[in-house]
């Protein structure tokens, strides 16, 4: 077979030279290891490629070879539960072969080749079918019944269709197409760079429910929706997105550890097996799927991972779940770019990034969407896509922040002052936004009632008022104010504090479902009431914050999920409490 | 056989270029002889058909275009290590400095290390305690975390790290434990601290020291941690050691990175510093940490003055985006004349929650911590106010904790270099401070540990601030 030979080496970045059948973004084997690589600048006879492993001892004249096919993924049961790296190559495996330290030049399947799965068939000979048709399911795990389908670009009649177990490789259907028969397995590939077709994009209109107050309340996203979270180091970015990892309430979330910490991504091993889903009972990582490409892993992998993980994740939307992707952190996707671009010597944009860079995250985050799916039964499905952004110094106006706020709808502002307040999550409330909120009115109208939403404007509205209050108690001193603006700036630190602030290593604190929220929310805000009413008939502001009520106001994020009971109680009892509080001065 | 070469056609400060040369390969060591017979060395940074691009580890003074000679040597850079490393001073490249003999090695192995699988990594959670209060009281350090110490010049960033090192241990435990030291681009008085404190203190038996002192070769600094942590790795997951990694300072590395990536005419990211600076330095903090199934471990502490004392400072910035939290050095406190001058409230052990609690440290530990931090807090927000409002402005609330502040700061932060504080004795501490605050304040600490560690009040002599609570 002919073979092109490499030129130059630098770093992750190798040039040939003579490589047969050179095409853009097809993946070539470098040198005698058979390093992979991506062909990501075509230039005359020159083919610039970046490689997926560490570089060290190719030389020029080292031979290059195309495999003729782009970056792909594999596509089947046993994605559930596994972690990947940046190429999809199986982490479990590669310690099992080599130890604990990555090796380069492993070339091991993604998806396991042994093992069987039960398919049950749900197209039987005869049937037409066409592109994104569920042919049958696999039980993968408790929570994911795996649906097989025909892939894009594959029409025709069923043949024949079998039920029993097998491996992802053995044909399972057989379909007469117009190019004649062709064999379909429980597994499809799928290029990464490619975003994968459906029918028809639709508006979100279901918030994602995070189990994390500050956004459910304040900050929602929508699923299908996008957003991003941007934050100086140790705001809080990877606890939040671990935080959504665990309660989101998708069906499917796929996690792109993308050029951060090891221990990060050990933590997560450690806890997803243990910890259960709120909503079903069901360990959590028989929903997950892990792509693990941490800084000290090779840097064109990392540019890579991300594709890696949105692809999956645009799978199973097509099966009709709810997915959500978590990538920490996109701004490690952006700076492999520049170091890539850097070494193809491009034009180098704004901060060194490629002139490209816009367009690139906005390609992304595009892949996020409600749509209707290919295929039968008709089926919707919804792909949220939500990822952190590490500003230098924490400085917003730098070049993946501005070009990720063009794009996506939610931004969660993460603050270091408020961090380093422990006030976490350290969310800004005054500069964050959800461009969703209008576009989910309707669903919070009718599943969870006007209530919820007059709450929430309320709480929005006192933290506004305190914003504008701190101003004048910093010229005057809190004496200075009146009774009820001294009310409003402790109604708005009772928000703060014990609804906003929320740990995420507490059993209890960590996960709240919407019912407790408005719960909570609306026992501080009933109290802001109470209190004004009561300033009004002239009871002593230092009375009404000394109320015992207030102590319990501030432990509720600490009653257990289910106790609705328990908030009705603390309610008949604050009202008590006020009117205790009025008896007294009509007594006194 | 190796090919040797008389055809340098450019040196431009640190960097070589070298033609006609045939199968040379990426990251490939080079060893040049100079017309004198002295040996430097030089790694790949990039070859383009017949031209290799070296970068020289020990600069390219005296070096001649025409008369020097060029060898490459097949292979990446190597250390050999072995158990006998330990008591040893080399360079920052690893060569004997200490006029002891060569290292017999016991193995080979590239300098550039392989990325641990995360799969393999094991989640650090055994308590180090430091014996100091500061971070063992409130950013509690366990074994194979990678923390930090963001410092300013003039700071006794040195100072600490010398006391970490004698005092770190894993209580109740008999283990294996080595400290690996390198310095890179320091003062001789400052390495000479270290090294003569460890062998007044008989730890330097159990320590690897690299030197590459500030008039040393700039560019060898960028081997220095490389050769660092390949010892470390040898001792912690070969011969099953606990391995303490000091690293000072990592800004002199940086520069050095710099000043490659310059002579390169590499387009530079933030203030001049190359683009693969988070990359790269993340190729040296991943290297910490514990891996299932081996004994050992490797921490890391890092040192790095920050320039200006500025914390965005692409040095610290991208430093803080790798570790597992930061100390902080603040300027203030040392001028107050306080050791440690820990700046308590940038600080953060993102590991802390792992090593603490019952069984680990107290029962009390994670409350005390919460308290004392809020309380510390909330007291330099009175002194803040106090100096714009006047303390006549300040209610007696507010007072108790200005005078908290100060209390704090006198008793808690500071200690003595040779003050070794056990845990108990911190928390205690914490305790008495807390006495200090009126019982309806302490709302992060649980019920049953007031009553169990909270002092009890005396009725003699109540102290001034007590008055003023009243
Ligand atoms: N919700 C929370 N509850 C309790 N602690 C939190 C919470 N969020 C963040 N923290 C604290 O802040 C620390 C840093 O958070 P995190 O690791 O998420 O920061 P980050 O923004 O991802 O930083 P980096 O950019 O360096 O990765 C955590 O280790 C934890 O101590
Ligand atoms: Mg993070």
């Amino acid at each position: 077979m002919k073979q092109g030979v490499i030129a130059k080496v630098s770093g992750p970045l190798v040039v040939a030279e003579g490589v047969p059948d050179a095409k853009m973004f097809d993946v070539v084997r470098v040198g005698h290891e058979k390093l992979i690589g991506e062909i990501i600048e075509l230039e005359g006879d020159l083919a610039s490629i970046q490689i997926y492993e560490e570089t060290a001892g190719l030389k020029p004249g080292d031979p290059v070879e195309s495999t003729g096919a782009p970056l792909s993924v594999e596509l089947g049961p046993g994605l559930i539960a596994a972690i990947y790296d940046g190429i999809q190559r199986p982490l479990e495996l590669i310690q099992t072969q080599w130890g604990p330290f990555i090796r380069r030049g492993a070339e091991l399947p993604a998806l396991d080749r042994q093992r069987r799965w039960h398919f049950k068939p749900a197209v039987k000979r005869g049937d037409l079918v066409s592109p994104g048709d569920i042919i049958g399911t696999v039980q993968e795990t408790p929570l994911v019944e795996h649906r097989i389908m025909v892939p894009p670009g594959l029409a025709g009649t069923v043949e024949e269709i079998k039920e029993g177990e097998f491996t992802v490789t053995e044909p399972v259907c057989l379909v007469r197409t117009a190019e004649g028969l062709r064999e379909l397995t429980l597994m499809q590939r799928w290029p990464v760079r490619k975003a994968r077709p459906y029918r028809e994009k639709l508006a979100p209109k279901e918030p994602l429910s995070t189990g994390q107050r500050v956004i459910d309340a304040l900050f929602p996203i929508a699923k299908g929706g996008t957003a991003c979270v941007p934050g100086p180091f140790g705001s809080g970015k990877t606890v939040i997105q671990h935080q959504l990892l665990k309660w989101a309430d998708a069906e499917i979330v796929v996690f792109v550890g993308c050029g951060e910490r090891g221990n990060e991504m050990t933590d997560v091993l450690i806890e997803l097996p243990e910890l259960e889903d709120p909503r079903t009972g069901e360990k959590l990582l028989k929903r997950s799927v892990l792509i693990a490409n941490t800084s000290n892993m090779p840097v064109a992998a990392r540019e890579a991972s991300v594709y890696t993980g949105i692809t999956i994740a645009e799978y199973f939307r097509d099966m009709g779940y709810s997915v959500a992707l978590l990538a920490d952190s996109t701004s490690r996707w952006a700076e492999a770019m520049r170091e890539i671009s850097g070494r193809l010597e491009e034009m180098p944009g704004e901060e060194g990034y490629p002139a490209y860079l816009g367009s690139r995250i906005a390609d992304f985050y595009a892949r996020a969407g409600r749509v209707i799916c290919l295929g039968r039964p008709e089926r919707e499905g919804a792909l949220s896509v939500i990822g952190s952004v590490s500003p230098p110094g924490g400085d917003l106006s730098e070049p993946v922040t501005q070009n990720t706020l063009r794009v996506v709808k939610v931004f969660w502002s993460l603050e270091d002052k408020l961090a380093n307040r422990r006030h976490f999550p350290a969310i800004n409330w005054l500069t964050s936004y959800s461009l969703y909120a209008e576009a989910l009115e309707p669903y919070y109208l009718e599943r969870v009632g006007r209530e919820w939403l007059d709450l929430r404007r309320e709480a929005m509205r006192l933290l506004q008022v305190e914003a504008e209050l701190e101003e004048i108690v910093r010229l005057v001193g809190v004496e200075a104010l009146s009774p009820s603006d001294r009310l409003a700036l402790e109604t708005a630190r009772s928000i703060r504090e014990d609804f906003l602030m929320q740990s995420a290593f507490d059993e209890v604190d960590a996960y709240t479902s919407l019912e407790k929220q408005l719960r909570m929310l609306k026992l501080i805000i009933r109290f802001h009431e109470l209190g004004r009413e009561a300033i009004a008939r002239g009871a002593p502001i230092e009375q009404i914050l000394e109320l015992p009520i207030r102590e319990a106001i501030a432990q509720a994020k600490f009653i257990p999920e289910g106790q609705s009971e328990r908030f009705a109680q603390l309610e008949r009892e604050m009202e008590g409490q006020f009117e205790e509080l009025s008896k007294e001065r009509v007594a006194g | 056989m190796q090919k040797e070469y008389l055809t340098i056609a450019e040196v431009a400060g640190p960097i070589m270029v070298v033609e006609a040369v045939r199968d040379v390969g990426y990251a490939e060591l080079v060893e040049i002889e100079l017309p004198n017979g002295e040996i430097r060395r030089g790694q790949v940074l990039e070859v383009d058909r017949d031209k290799a691009v070296v970068q020289l580890f020990e600069g390219a003074s005296g070096l001649n275009l025409y008369k020097s000679r060029v060898r490459f040597l097949g292979r990446v850079m190597e250390l050999g290590v072995s158990s006998d490393m330990l008591g040893r001073v080399f360079s920052g490249a690893g060569r004997p400095r200490d006029g002891g003999p060569e290292i017999i090695p016991e193995k080979r192995v590239s300098v550039l290390g392989e990325p641990i699988n995360p799969y393999s990594r094991d989640y650090p959670s055994e308590f180090i305690q430091t014996g100091i209060s500061v971070i063992d009281g409130l950013n509690t350090l366990v074994r194979g975390q990678k923390l930090p110490i963001f410092s300013g010049a003039g700071l006794p960033h040195h100072r600490i790290a010398a006391q970490i090192a004698r005092q770190a241990k894993v209580l109740g435990k008999e283990e294996q434990f080595a400290i690996v030291f390198g310095a890179m681009g320091i003062t001789f008085e400052e390495a000479d601290f270290f090294v003569t404190d460890l062998r007044n203190t008989g730890a330097l038996e159990r320590a690897v020291l690299f030197i590459n002192l500030a008039d040393e070769p700039v560019v060898e600094r960028i081997l220095t941690p490389r050769v660092v942590l390949t010892t470390a790795e040898f001792l912690a997951f070969e011969k099953d050691m606990h391995v303490l990694v000091i690293l000072i300072d990592m800004t002199n590395y940086a520069e050095a990175l710099r000043e490659v990536s310059a002579a390169r005419k590499e387009v530079p990211g933030r203030r001049g510093y190359p683009g693969y600076l988070y990359t790269d330095l993340a190729s040296i903090y991943e290297r910490a940490g514990r891996i299932k199934g081996k004994k050992g471990s490797i921490t890391q502490f890092p040192i790095l003055t920050m320039p200006q004392d500025d914390k965005t400072h692409p040095i610290p910035d991208l430093t803080g985006y790798i570790t597992e939290g930061q100390l902080f050095l603040s300027r203030e406190l040392h001028r107050k004349g306080i050791y440690p001058p820990f700046d308590v409230l940038p600080c953060l052990s993102r590991l802390k929650d792992k090593g603490i609690g019952e069984g680990k440290t107290r029962e009390d530990h994670a409350g005390v911590l919460n308290q004392l931090y809020s309380a510390y807090a909330r007291g330099l927000d009175v002194r803040e106010m106090a100096e714009i409002l006047g303390e006549a402005a300040l209610s007696k609330l507010d007072r108790i904790y200005l005078e908290f502040a100060e209390e704090f700061e006198q008793r808690f932060i500071q200690q003595g270099e040779y003050e070794d504080r056990p845990i108990e004795q911190t928390l205690d501490i914490g305790w008495e401070l807390l006495a200090l605050l009126p019982r309806s304040e302490l709302k992060r600490v649980k019920e049953e540990h007031i009553e169990k560690y909270l002092p009890k009040k005396e009725a003699p002599a109540p102290p001034r601030w007590a008055r003023l609570a009243r």
